[in-house]
């Protein structure tokens, strides 16, 4: 296996530059402008699987009509996977939801304590 | 459910005719290729039953094709949705044969996803029962079953034995006692819109069943507060059931395989036209 063992903060790019706070902020959800937003974005947690290398910031909000390929593109990207390596996702550490999915009818229907957890995988890891 | 087996049985039955013709800028040597028609079950999926077509089509293009897809009326038609759902959805009421155009070039990206092989249409499918089961019984029957259940559930449906299929089936559709469905797995389909899919508890706290009608309000809010839905017909395996059904039997008796409810809004405008 070749993924990097090296996820240190230097290592991202500016997109990500964030993941030295701590990834929940209690005052992000506090403010009546956020909770407004918070109807058309979902918040995700992305944890690894199997040989997957783990995220330095595992939480992030979304928008509900991002696909589930999307987040994969997302992911790939963050941990320096090349696009044309599969990379797997997983809902409930069940089932691999279609790419084409929208995230938040994913959240709606497996969302609890007000997150979607996702696990994604290099290698299938579930069914 | 025993009772009701035979409309299990008519549903599986259920087949669309349907016509496939290359697309006409595609067409690379001088004979037109004819049109290939087919007899296709509504609860499979396009690339089970299309082999037969591919090899009719790919000799009239140029050699350097890309992927076959599959188009009506400038609609590129998802492989990953059964067949029936794809027929209600767009063609519902249209004259038939259903008459599709094949392509092989400029594969639609943005809309289609991939198909490489049929390992990746059973890989589908399977999750789609995972992801059923999961709302309906946490997930505990799909992970009772072995490995060879799951198998026979595929087999079955790819090779049209009805029995097979619904041996293993019967017990993800199990809804009494413990293991009443938690909640039911539906998809409402509207062309050009993003499947909606939410919870939905087929039984209200009194014990009541809830219906069509309910499902519907709670799910398409809008519609039900614009008083529009009216407009549409509420179709699923090419019937429109009346909205005082309870959504609990309609999960039991009209899923599709994957075992979601696949119901589609039809503007009563555009399938009269």
């Amino acid at each position: 296996m070749t993924e990097p063992e090296d996820t240190s903060p230097a290592s991202v790019t500016a997109e990500t530059s964030e993941v030295e706070t701590k990834p929940e902020s209690p005052q992000a959800v506090s403010s009546p402008d956020v909770k407004q937003k918070l109807n058309l974005k979902v918040d995700i947690l992305l944890k690894p699987a199997g040989d997957a290398p783990i995220m330095k910031k595992k939480k992030w909000t979304v928008d509900r009509t991002k696909r589930i390929c999307w987040v994969s593109d997302f992911i790939k990207k963050y941990i320096k996977m090349e696009p044309s390596e599969s990379l797997f996702l997983y809902v409930n550490q069940s089932y691999a939801p279609s790419p084409d999915t929208d995230i938040g009818s994913i959240f709606d229907c497996f969302g609890s304590d007000g997150k979607l957890v996702l696990h994604y995988c290099k290698s299938q890891a579930w069914g | 459910m025993a009772d009701d087996r035979e409309i299990l049985r008519e549903l599986w039955d259920g087949k669309i005719p349907v016509s496939f013709q290359l697309a006409q800028e595609e067409i690379y040597t001088v004979e037109q290729p004819d049109p290939f028609f087919l007899l296709v079950p509504r609860l499979t999926y396009f690339p089970l039953v299309t082999d037969k077509v591919y090899r009719h089509m790919v000799k009239h293009v140029d050699p350097d094709h890309g992927e076959m897809w599959l188009e009506f009326d400038n609609q590129p038609l998802k492989w990953h949705y059964p067949i029936g759902v794809l027929y209600d959805l767009y063609g519902y009421q249209s004259e038939l044969p259903w008459t599709l155009t094949v392509h092989f070039k400029n594969f639609p990206e943005d809309e289609l996803l991939h198909c490489p092989s049929k390992e990746a249409v059973e890989s589908h499918f399977m999750s789609v029962v995972k992801e059923a089961d999961a709302l309906k019984h946490r997930g505990q029957a799909i992970n009772n079953m072995q490995k060879k259940d799951h198998k026979a559930l595929w087999t079955g449906l790819m090779n049209d034995k009805f029995d097979q299929f619904w041996s293993v089936n019967k017990k993800l559709m199990e809804n009494s006692g413990e293991d009443a469905f938690k909640s039911v797995p539906f998809r409402i389909y509207q062309m050009d819109q993003i499947p909606v899919q939410k919870l939905f508890k087929p039984v209200d706290d009194n014990g009541e069943n809830l219906t069509l009608k309910n499902l519907l309000s709670i799910a398409l809010p809008d519609l039900e507060e614009k008083g529009i839905l009216s407009r549409y017909r509420v179709v699923t395996q090419g019937i429109e059931p009346p909205l005082d059904v309870p959504v609990g039997w309609m999960s039991e008796h009209l899923s599709y395989p994957d075992n979601f409810l696949h119901i589609c809004l039809v503007s009563r405008g555009h399938s009269e036209s």
